[in-house]
Formats: C-alpha cells, structure tokens, sequence
C-alpha cells in the first residue's frame, strides 16, 4: 500500500497566498469590493453606536423623570391649569419638583419699538415660577436667573433660539416686551428636556400679572418624580392639578421625544446596514469571479499538481483558501476603513469613538462567510479539471 | 520482479460521436527499461502517456502499475500512486512564473508531506543529478530551454520515483540541448529508474533500447 498523499497547513497557507503574491492588483481590486461592504457596516454600525452612546449619556445627564402636563381642549374643560397647579402635584407621593409656565397669548417681544408688530419671529413670551429651571434641568449660558425681586420688574430672560433671533448676544441690553422695554438679565443654553424654553422669553409671574394681564393660570406643568415611579405619578398629575376634568390634562415624557428621534435613526441605520450587506455581495461576487478567471487561467497548473500527487481535495483546498485569503484581506482593511471612518464622524460631532465588539466578529464572519461563499464554486471547478490538462495544455 | 506498467486491450474513446483515441492496446514495460513510443500526431501516444500516468482512465482494458489495476483505485490513492510511484515530465515543462529552481524542485514532492526543508534538502540533491547545482537560485524565466527541461526533469524525480514518464521531452529544445536531456534520461535508466518516452522523433526513438510505434491507437511495431 502507498503512503497517502498529505498537504501540510503551513504549504497551503503559502499555496493560498500565491495568487495574492503573483497578482498583487488583482488581489487588491478584488478585495476592494469587500472592503467597501465591510467598512459601510462597520462605519453605520459604529456611528449609530457612538451616537446611541452620546444618547445614553445625555439622557443619564438630563434625566428620564421629567414630565410636562399641558391643559387639551374638551368641551366645558379648563382652559388652563389652575393656577395652584404646582403645589397640587408636589403633594403626589414621590415627586420631588414641580414648577409651572404659562405662555402669554398677545404678548410678544421684538428687538426694538421700531419692528413691524407682525414680525414677532415665532417667539412666545412665557411667565414661569422661579424654580422652572431647576426642574427642567435648564442652565444660563450668560447672565443670572429672575429672582423674587426682578420678577416683578420689567426684566427678562431670554431662551437660546430667542436670543439669536432678537440679535442678544450678552445681557444687559433691552428688549421691547409687551409694549415696554425690558431688560435681558440672563440668557439660556438650549434645554433639551423643555425645548420649548428656547424660543420664549422668560418673564416673572408676578410682573405679568402685573402689567402684562396674565391671569395667574399656568398652562404648562413640569414634574420630576423619582426613576421608578414616573409611571405612577403620570397618572395622578391629571387628577390632581384638575380634579373635576382630569381629562383635560395631557402628559408627555420629553425623553421619549430624544429615544424617538433616536429609534428614527435606527431605522435609518437599518437601511443603510442593507446597502452595506448589498455592497458585500457585490464585493463577495468580485472574489468569485476573480477566483472563476483564476481557475480558468490555472488549468495547467492544477493538472500539473494533479499530476505530481495533489488530490482533488487539495485543490479544493488550495483555490477555497485563496479565496478565504481575499475575503480576509477585504475585510480586514474594510474594518479599518470603517473603524477611522466612525472616528472621524465621533471626532466631528464630539461624540465618545465606540466600536462595538461585533464589529470584529462581523469583520471576521464575513470574512468566512463571503470567501467560503464566492470560492466554493470556483473551487469545486478547479477539482473538477481532469488531471490530462496537464499534458494537453 | 513484476512489471513496471502493463496494459492490456486499453481502449480510450472520446466525445459523441466516440473518436477513438487508442483502440486495444496490448504493452507490457518491465522494470528498469528505457522504451520510447513513436508515432506521427494524432496517433494517440499522447492518450496512451496519460493513461499510463493514471492522468486518465480507459473506456476499456486494463493498466496496471506495479501490478495494481488503477481501475479498483479511488482519487486518494491514484493521488498517491502519482506522488511516489510515478515522475511527470512535460513538453512545456509547466514550470511556475518567477519561480527559484529550488523551489520548483521542491513542489515535486509537496504533496508528500514532507517537511519544506526536508524537500529543499532533496531538491538541492535532485538539481545535481541533472547537473543544475550551481542554478538552484536561479528563477525559471533566468534558465534556457535545456536548463528548463533538466529542472523539470529533477522535479519528476525528485521523489525517485520507480517510472518515469515523459511527453516530448526534448519537443521545444533545440540539438544540443536535446541531446544533453536524452544523456539526462540514460543515466537516469542507468540508475534504474523505467522511463518510457513519448516522441515523433524517429531518430531519438531509435536510439533507445526498445521503441513502441503506435498508429492510429494501436501499436503497430515492437522491437522489443
């Protein structure tokens, strides 16, 4: 009986790189097309991770325990909360703030006495309780908050977006408020949780009963309760603040407002995760077919190894290997490519560079998955080449 | 000592409508003979290598090599017949693009296992056997066409195989080149080794111990 014939590991790594070494532009082009799939998953997989992770951080930052209570029209309801709202809904077991704001229908505030009365740039002057901001988490970019004594003065502070469109770039200046010149005492950085906030001018309670006309009714409620007990509380802020039409109040969650724009962005994540998959094929299709022209250009040389002991198996093994080094090439330099091109997209938006671990895994899957898939053919053909080719080439 | 290759009634049909390639061969090679077959192209001595060499089976008849009838062998273990029982070489010496001297020498046997230094070890030794020592460096495309077949002719042997085969060998050489390979495959014999030779130089063909004409897929003249 002869000894079977044998191909070590070490030669047929070395006989799966020769194509790679001999052709090095092919190889590079070939892969180019995995590449190009790999880093689009990574690159999408990686952003929405970031950018998720940016999220979480701020949601953990801002907090998901705020609620806003505002009055809906039912018919013979309320047309705003009354206005001991506040003190009501602090009295729910477990809330730990509440402070109210009421937009103030009629009144709106320009740059100066000169602007056109209808040019009122999509701002809304609200009178609000001085602890609004510590409730809705907000922060002064410039200047300092209302307090008892200037909450009754003709002052004001202004949100972020009001400040840019009244051309307010520091306090102390005077804006026309409600047919008077106000002065600007603090500015506000955007508040995420009350977005709201951003295009109002902010004035004291007690200066817009005063001389603004305001009733004293809120038409806004904020409420912070502790973590595990938002949900509860959520029911009970209706009956509360308006115990006869409960009905007539409406509480949202503006965290759920960031998570939804934020499941927005994973559908868009989940498509361009297809395109990435449909850009791997197509890149899994090049290994094939380069690995089809290889087969075909290197008949002799297999009917030569058959002809000098090599068994179908090996040839197998030999074209499946190339096809695996290709595919490994590709996504090893896709995941690169993804993974700076993530970096840079974190790096522009300021966001933590977060890769996930499955990343890798999917560089590694493809890899096996696409190079397995696009040589077996390819190398089930070479096998098939009768040994005779040698002779006849 | 049995012998080397024996065909009996070896038949080999191509395609539809079957052209017949070789038609009842009946040739028996002892071990340790040096035989050329003759004959003009087309005469299917090129069929008769491959069947011979286990590179193709026949439509009818029986090969054995060493005794064994291939037939009753699996591709595991023609693979293996191949590897260390017979040595290929080729007209267009099918010699790898860039390739050392040693290296190539070496893939001869890279379906042995054998380690990659041990088959560097024996391709070192096979080059000095064909008188290629001091070219083991060199890259096929470096080499002349005698060179080239002398290295072809150590990868055949490189595993000292029992039978060699070879198609053409001195095909694409010119005289002196010819000539140095047909010295190659003389001592070669003289060292034991069965070589048959396929060729449609008459002359060669006569100037070996024992020349098989084959004419249309049948031997038509023995000397033996």
């Amino acid at each position: 009986m002869i000894a079977p014939c044998r191909l070590r590991a070490g030669d047929l790594l070395r006989l799966g790189t020769a194509g790679v070494r001999t052709r090095p532009a092919r190889a590079v082009l070939s892969g180019l097309g995995v590449a190009i799939g790999i880093a689009a998953m990574v690159a999408v997989v990686g952003i929405s991770a970031s950018s998720q992770e940016r999220l979480q951080r701020r949601l953990a930052a801002l907090g998901t325990n705020l609620l806003t209570a505002t009055t809906v029209a039912v018919p013979g309801g309320p047309s705003a909360l009354p206005a001991d709202a506040a003190a009501r809904v602090r009295r729910i077991p477990n809330v730990l703030s509440a402070a109210t704001a009421a937009d103030l229908e009629g009144v709106h505030v320009y740059r100066s006495a000169a602007v056109d009365a209808n040019e009122t740039g999509g701002l809304v002057v609200t009178a609000v309780g001085l602890d609004v901001p510590r409730v809705v988490g907000a922060r002064l970019r410039a200047g300092r908050w209302l307090n008892p004594a200037t909450a009754t003065l003709p002052t004001t502070v202004l949100g972020a977006t009001a400040a840019q469109r009244l051309g307010v770039t520091r306090p102390g200046g005077l804006v026309w408020l409600g047919g008077r010149h106000t002065t600007v005492v603090g500015i506000l950085s955007p508040v995420p949780l009350a977005p709201e906030l951003d295009v109002a001018a902010l004035v004291g309670v007690p200066m817009a009963r005063e001389q603004l006309g305001h009733s004293g009714e809120p038409t806004r409620l904020y409420e912070r309760s502790t973590a595990e007990s938002v949900r509860t509380v959520r029911e009970l802020i209706g009956p509360s603040a308006v115990p006869q039409r409960p009905g007539s109040v409406a509480v949202s969650r503006p965290s759920d407002a960031l998570a939804a724009v934020d499941a927005a962005d994973e559908a868009f994540t989940g498509l361009l995760l297809a395109l990435g998959s449909i850009a791997l094929l197509v890149g899994g299709i090049g290994v094939a077919n380069t690995m089809i022209i290889a087969v075909i250009e290197r008949r002799r040389e297999i009917g030569l190894r058959r002809a000098i002991g090599a068994t179908r198996a090996h040839i197998r093994r030999q074209f499946l290997a190339e096809a695996l080094v290709l595919s490994a090439i590709g996504s090893a330099a896709g995941v690169a490519l993804g993974a700076a091109v993530t970096a840079v997209v974190a790096s522009l938006n300021g966001w933590v560079l977060v890769i996930p671990p499955t990343v890798v895994a999917l560089g590694a899957g493809a890899t096996i998955v696409v190079g397995g898939l696009a040589g077996l053919w390819p190398a089930v053909r070479a096998a098939r080449t009768p040994p005779s080719t040698a002779l006849n080439g | 000592m049995s012998d080397a290759v024996m065909l009996d009634g070896v038949a080999r049909t191509y395609g539809t409508p079957p052209v017949r390639a070789l038609a009842g061969i009946d040739l028996t090679v002892a071990a340790g003979e040096l035989v050329a077959v003759v004959g003009p192209s087309g005469s299917g001595k090129s069929t008769l290598l491959n069947v011979m060499g286990t590179l193709d089976r026949p439509s009818a008849g029986r090969v054995l090599i060493d005794g064994v009838d291939v037939a009753a062998l699996d591709d595991k273990q023609l693979s293996a017949l191949r590897a260390r029982r017979i040595g290929f070489v080729f007209q267009s010496f099918h010699l790898g693009e860039g390739v050392r001297a040693l290296d190539i020498v070496a893939d001869g046997l890279l379906y042995t296992g054998l380690p990659r230094r041990r088959r560097r070890e024996r391709a070192q030794a096979a080059l000095g056997r064909v008188g290629l020592a001091h070219r083991t460096a060199h890259r096929s495309h470096q080499l002349s066409g005698g060179e080239r077949q002398r290295v072809a002719i150590a990868r055949a042997v490189v595993g000292d195989p029992p039978l060699l085969l070879a198609d053409e060998p001195t095909g694409n050489l010119d005289t002196a080149a010819g000539a140095g390979v047909v010295a190659l495959l003389h001592e070669l014999h003289a060292g034991g080794t069965t070589i048959v030779v396929i060729t449609h130089d008459t002359a060669l063909a006569a100037s070996l111990p024992r020349c098989v004409s084959i004419l249309d897929g049948r031997v038509v003249a023995d000397s033996a």
